[in-house]
Formats: structure tokens, sequence, C-alpha cells
């Protein structure tokens, strides 16, 4: 018998942690609502509230053992929030430097803008593709660019040696018409043909000497900075020059190159036919996808082992947390031994007992999960970080993003823990025999 | 010592509490030895003997820029200098491009310059006879099942052959083991830089990067500033770094590790200090007449302050070390799981050391409350249950 009931106890326990992390906040609506009415109406439910309200009544006594579980919940959760914020952060910032009336254009089977190359033909061809956006002279905007990478000193290191990469894009004045989002917010545009750069704001934080009027060295040249850019998105990690100035530079044989085209399409919809033309023209062998799905492709690899981090590390504390939960709900119940005791003596059941101690345990731990994520929210949201992102040059600065969903995620594993912490010493009292429970002392 | 069954027995006078709370220290160890490996094995990257003796030269303008092979004879040249291989990136795919394989064209002295790669005399002799031919680390041919001889096809993500087709495809001649875990080859493919070089239309006599072995480890920033004033002012300057500078540069660059483990441990401990904190108080208050009592048989303030001190070091001490054990067992499994791709996640001495020091002052700290008060515990009061 004892066998059986802690076999469907742990059986419970699985159902019950599946469901919660599983759980949408309609369904937990849904399941407040039914257990609200269950309370109200029926001889059971009501036996349930008022053992659960003197439960609650007390817990102000019993402070320093309640605060273990609500910290020790509200840890889990903070870490975990913290590093799935960062993922999100650095997916979100990639999600955003694409969308889906915008397209990319590379060599066939490039990885990565780096890894591509396309001759001057080839970008006039594309240039020349249907469905392409023209802009208020009737020129097609489509800005064929070259990514390159440039070490530069990285800020807070020794500037002869902690160098960083950053990636340099050579770009036209089409560039600027198709990212409408990157606005000057210091000095003003490169001069095309002059080695002049301007810098974008993820990248001024990252190196040293990005600052409007100074020079900074590249190989054996000098550049200087006339600008900086902000564009709320990947490309603000970057720096900007002149295509026919950088091209060169990189490329000494072969400086009409580019290594990618950007265009802006008439609309979401004339991708297709963009496409269907590049594809088929003798000319090319190219890859074309819109820039969202081609962002969003270079940020899966790094956000999902970000990801898997924080989740293997939320575990882990997660289960420590069990056991801190466990540990102070069968303290709890065991000073209350006597008092459940005399409940059920004078004819409560069981069940109003279980379900009591349970909601106890989960306001606890519903108390932790929502201080821990506003612990995350307050420390992290907006925290600065970098990265040398898969499929780049350089380094990407991305701000960590705490948002609701996330929180959610953090309210239902701290649910889910206080299931569990609740769940055996909840069993526990109700199956303590009265006779015994009442000699305790 | 002679007190140590009296600690034990108080100890574990609630079993289920102090069980409780072992497995939470136990789970606060255990990721405390998973993350300190990860830092530890970020921190020793390039940390190794033959490391120490190694340069690595790159372009000083990106790392995408590749260096005139004409440069070899003259870093060769540089005093100091032992001998010098070079290498290009390749950037392998198998099969599917998600499965990267990590490929270098190599010189033919490549594998003289990395003496932790352990190569049996045949396979180098075969290697060297097949310019076709390809050597690929170990753990890569248990992963993928291959076997000596099989035609590998891999995908290049940059270069093209001379049918611009960037399907290439090689024969496997021979297997690289790595000495005492230390070289990166163990995971990777190297193919005939001569054969690269031949083949792809995009590379034309240029190097990726140099590598040159020191005679003396201590001149190798002397010789690091020789071989940079080699192309100075030119159009392809260059960057010498040691190995070992180079690689903490790139994980600098990844990510910084040791704040993201410090933050970390840091909640995880926190957390760990007021649960067990807790319990050992709740221990202390239930145990307060027994406490009178060994004080009426004689223990003196002292003593007893020892006991409650001593007993809440020894829970701490328990789940650390069972908690290390733990990761050094994972530790152990974790490479054959993961098919190779951890493959560092051994619990070093300093990892121990660590994580004694921090059981034992978690110890001092938590007990130090419910000790003192026991310690100025006031007999009468305490029996009276006062």
């Amino acid at each position: 018998m004892n066998f059986l009931i802690g076999l469907l106890a742990f059986f419970a326990v699985i159902v019950g942690v599946m469901v919660f992390l599983n759980l949408s906040w309609p369904a937990l609506l849904v399941v407040l609502v039914l257990l609200g009415l269950w309370m109200v109406l029926t001889r059971r439910g009501r036996q349930a509230a008022s053992v659960t309200s003197i439960g609650v009544s007390t817990l102000t006594q019993r402070l320093g053992s309640s605060a273990v579980v609500v910290v020790g919940i509200a840890g889990v959760v903070a870490v975990l929030v913290a590093m799935l914020a960062m993922a999100n952060g650095f997916r979100e910032t990639l999600k955003r430097t694409g969308s889906d009336d915008t397209a990319i254009v590379m060599r066939g089977a490039s990885a990565s803008e780096v890894s591509s190359v396309l001759g001057h033909d080839a970008t006039v061809v594309i240039a020349e593709a249907p469905g392409i956006a023209k802009d208020a002279q009737g020129r097609p905007i489509a800005s064929p660019e070259l990514v390159v990478a440039a070490n530069l000193p990285m800020m807070g290191g020794n500037p002869e040696e902690d160098f960083g990469s950053v990636q340099l894009r050579g770009i036209g004045e089409m560039a600027w018409e198709l990212r409408s989002n990157a606005k000057i917010v210091e000095g003003r545009k490169f001069t095309p043909g002059m080695r002049e750069l301007v810098a974008g704001k993820g990248a001024q934080r990252q190196f040293q000497g990005l600052e409007v009027g100074h020079e900074i060295k590249l190989g054996n040249q000098m550049w200087k900075v006339v600008g900086i850019f902000e564009s709320n998105d990947a490309m603000e990690s970057e720096l900007w020059g002149d295509a026919g100035v950088v091209g060169p530079t990189y490329r000494p044989n072969g400086g009409n190159s580019r290594t990618s085209v950007f265009v802006r399409l008439t609309g979401a919809n004339a991708f297709d036919a963009f496409k269907a033309a590049l594809v088929s023209d003798p000319r090319l062998q190219v890859d074309v996808d819109t820039t969202l799905n081609y962002f969003s492709k270079q940020s899966e690899g790094t956000s999902k082992a970000i990801s898997a981090i924080g989740i293997v590390v939320g575990a882990i504390m997660a289960i420590g947390a069990v056991f801190g939960a466990l540990n102070t709900m069968f303290a709890a119940v065991a000073t209350r031994a006597r008092e459940i005791a005399t409940l059920r003596a004078i004819g409560f059941r069981g069940l109003p007992v279980v379900v009591a101690i349970m909601l106890e345990t989960m306001l606890l731990a519903l108390i932790g999960g929502l201080l821990g994520g506003f612990l995350a929210w307050l420390v992290f949201n907006g925290y600065t970080a970098s990265t040398l992102a898969a499929g780049s040059t350089g380094q990407l600065t991305f701000e960590f993003d705490v948002s609701v969903a996330l929180l959610w995620t953090g309210i239902k594993w701290a649910l889910a823990i206080g299931f569990i912490g609740g769940l055996y010493p909840a069993l526990r009292a109700a199956r303590m025999p009265v006779t015994t429970a009442l000699r305790e002392s | 010592m002679k007190y140590l069954h009296l600690i034990w027995a108080a100890l574990f006078r609630r079993k289920t509490r102090t069980i409780l709370t072992l497995l939470s220290i136990i789970m606060a160890f255990l990721l405390f030895g998973l993350l300190d490996a990860v830092r530890v094995s970020f921190e020793d990257a390039g940390k190794s003997a033959n490391g120490a003796e190694r340069l690595q030269t790159g372009a000083r303008l990106s790392f995408i820029q590749t260096l005139p092979k004409s440069l070899e004879p003259k870093i060769a040249a540089v005093s100091g200098v032992k001998d010098v291989a070079y290498a290009n990136w390749f950037g392998g795919a198998y099969q599917d491009p998600h499965n990267q394989v990590f490929t270098f064209a190599v010189s033919d002295n490549y594998l003289d310059v990395y003496p932790e790669v352990l190569v049996t005399p045949e396979d180098r002799k075969a290697f060297n006879e097949d310019l076709n031919g390809i050597l690929a680390g170990e753990m890569l041919i248990k992963k993928y099942g291959w076997k000596i001889g099989d035609t590998i096809p891999l995908q290049s993500q940059i270069f093209p052959n001379q049918e611009g087709s960037k399907n290439w495809s090689f024969k496997l001649v021979g297997v690289m083991k790595s000495k005492d875990g230390d070289a990166f080859q163990e995971g990777m493919v190297l193919l005939h830089w001569k054969k690269f070089d031949e083949t792809t239309p995009y590379n034309q006599g240029e190097v990726g990067w140099y590598i040159s072995r020191v005679k003396d480890v201590n001149q190798a920033d002397r010789i690091a500033r020789d071989i940079d004033a080699l192309s100075a002012n030119s159009d392809h300057e260059t960057k010498t770094q040691t190995e070992e500078a180079a690689t903490r540069n790139w994980i600098k660059q990844m990510a910084d590790i040791g704040l993201i483990v410090t933050s970390i441990m840091g909640a995880v401990f926190f957390t760990l200090v007021l649960l067990t904190g807790n319990t050992m108080m709740q221990a202390v208050r239930e145990r307060t007449s027994e406490l009178a009592v060994l004080k009426t048989m004689g223990f003196s303030d002292n003593k007893v302050l020892a006991l409650v001190l001593g007993e809440s070091v020894l829970l701490l001490l328990l789940g650390g070390v069972i908690g290390l054990a733990l990761v050094s067992a994972i530790g152990m499994v974790l490479p054959t799981m993961s098919g190779g791709m951890i493959n560092n996640t051994h619990v070093g001495i300093s990892s121990w050391a660590l994580g004694i020091a921090l059981a034992s002052g978690i110890g001092v700290l938590i007990g130090a409350l419910p000790a003192l008060r026991a310690m100025r515990l006031n007999i009468v009061d305490a029996l009276a249950g006062r």
C-alpha cells in the first residue's frame, strides 16, 4: 500500500511538472477559477479553504523557513531568466536586422557573407532583377556590399596587444536608402572615395578610438572616423565605409568584387519572383534569401547553445531548490502535526489537508518566481554583452531581453518546483496516523 | 577528532532533514564543479609546454586576410626560429552543411611543429606520398565511423575546386591521436596545402597563418617583434603572438566566461547559505536541552561552540566532496556520451582545493550564528525550556 502510494506520488510529480512547464496562462486561469469554485461550492472545498487560510495566516510566524523556499526559488528563476534573456536578446537583435521585404543575394552555397564572392558583373545583373523597389529617381534600391573584418584594440585592453575583430562593411550610397533605420547620431556620413568610416554605436562601445574625428589604423592605412550611427540591430556592431575604398584595401587584385547584394523588394510577395529570376539566370550562381530568414538562421546555433546552458544550469539549481522546499515544508508539517491531527480528529478529511499544504507551497513558490523574475529584469534587462557570432567576422553587441514570455517561463518553473516541494510533505501530513500525531510534541 | 562520532550523531539526528539539506549542497557543488571545469578549461586553453614555444603569425589587418607564401623563408631566417609551418582555413562540412568539420590545409612540416599530435610513421608516410590524402582526428573517425582508405567527401564553405564546385573529396590515409588530450587536432581534418593551393582558383600561393617554433621560450617576445618587423609598412603587415595569447584573445572575444561563471555561482551559493543556515538554526534550536545537558556534564562553552561549528562544516564538506566526486564521475562519461564534443570536464586539483575551501568557509559562516547561540546558552534557562 505504501509502495503503491509512493509510486502514484511519483507519477503525480512527473505529470505535474510536465503540466506546469507547458502551462499557458489561460489554462492557469481556468485551473484557478475551478479551484475557487470548488472551494466555494463544495463541503470539502470549504474545508480546504479554511485549512489553507490557517496555513497562510501563520506564514509570517515561520518567516525564516518560508524565506528559504522563496529565496531558493527566486535564485533558480533569476539565473534561468537571465540566461534565457541573453539568448533571447541575441536572437532578437539578429531578427531585427532582417525583414521579409528585403533580400540578400550571395554566391551559391556560401555559409555567410564573408565567405561569399560576387564579381562586378554579377552585382550589375542582380540589380536589374524584377521585384526590386525603385527610389525617387527610378534607380533600383540594390546595394552591393563588401564585408570584411578588421582588427582593432578592444575597450579596456592594451592597445598594442588586445585586438578584437570588428566587421567592416563597404557600402554604396544605396545602402542608406535600403536601411532607413540607420541614422547618423553624431558627425556625418563618410564621403565616397575617401578613407572615412562611420561606426555603429555597438562597435563604439566595444573598441578603442571609435570617436568622431579620431583616426584608426587598419593594416598600414589610416582611416578617419567621421560619424556614429544607430540602427538598433546587428548592423550597429559594424563599421561602414565606402565599398570603392574598402575593396582595394582588402582585395588588392579584385577590388571590384563584392560579398553580397542587399535589395529592397516592392513587397514581401515580390520575393518569389525575384528569387526565381535570379536562380534561373544562367549568368549567375547565387543563393537568394530574405534578410529576415538569413539573419534568423545566423542566430540559431548560438542562441540555442545559450538557452541549453541556461536550462541545464537552471535544472541543476531547481533540483537543489526542490530539496530546500521539501525540507522547509516537511518542517512546517512537522511543527503543525498536532494541529493537523486535531483537524482530522474532528472530521476534516485528507484531501483538504493535502490541498491546503500544496497551495501554501505554491504560494511561496509563486512569490519566489516573481521575485526572481523581477531581479533578473532589474539587473539584466538591457544589459549589454558581446560575442563573436557564427557567420559574422566581428564582435556582435546585443542587449539582454527579459520579455514577458521569459518571465512567464520563470514562473512556470517556480510553480513546478513548488509542486514537487509541496506534494510529499502534504501526503505525509494527510497520512500520518492521527493518534501518533496527537502524541507528538 | 575524538568528538567526531558526537558531531556525526547530532548531524543525523533528523535523517530526512539532513539528507535533504545534503542533497541541496551536493547539487550546488555539482554545479560549481561543472562550471569551474569549464572556466579552467577555457583558462588553460593554449597553455601547454609545447604551445609555449609556438608563435602564430597572422595578418594584422584581420584574421580573414591571407599572407604571401614568400614570407616563409624570411621568418625561418629570423634568429631564434627553429622551424616554420603554415596552414590555411578550409572550412569543411561533412554530408550536411551543419556538420562542421574543422579542416586546415597544411604545409608538409605542420605535424613536426605539433609534437603532441601522434601519427604512426606508416600513416605519416602514406600522407606524405598521397597528395589527395587527409589525416583525421581520432574523435572524428569515431564519430562518423570512417575507416582508413575511405573516400571522404567534404564541402568547403568558402573555396570551390577547379570545377567550381565546393564539394571536394579526399582519401583518408591516417589517424591523428592526441598525447595527453593536449592536441586540438584530435577533432580535425588536415589536408595538403599544395593540393588546396593547386585546386582552388581562389588561392594563389597565399597562406592563412604561419606557426613557428622558437629555440628559446624566453626570447619569444623578441622573436615575435622581429617577425612582425619583416613586413612592417607593407600591404601585408603581420601580428605575431604566442599560441597562449592568441587563444586567450579568441576566448575573450567569445564571451566573458569568468564573469558568467562567477555570477551564477554567486546566486547559487547565496541561496545555499540561506538554506543551510536555516537548517542549522533549526537543528540547534531543537537541541537546546541536549546542549544544556552537554554543558552540565562539563563541556566548556568553547567546546560546545566547536561542536556546533564542526557540525555545519562537516555537513558542507560532506556535500562538497560528494558533489565534486559526482562531477569527476560525469567527467569520465561525458566525452563518450557527447561524441567528443565536450572533452575537458575533469576536476583539477585547483578546483578541488577551491571547492573544499568554499565548503569550509560557508560551513563556518552558517555555523557561526547557531554556534554562538549554543555557546552563550544558559544551562538553567535551557533546561527549563525558556
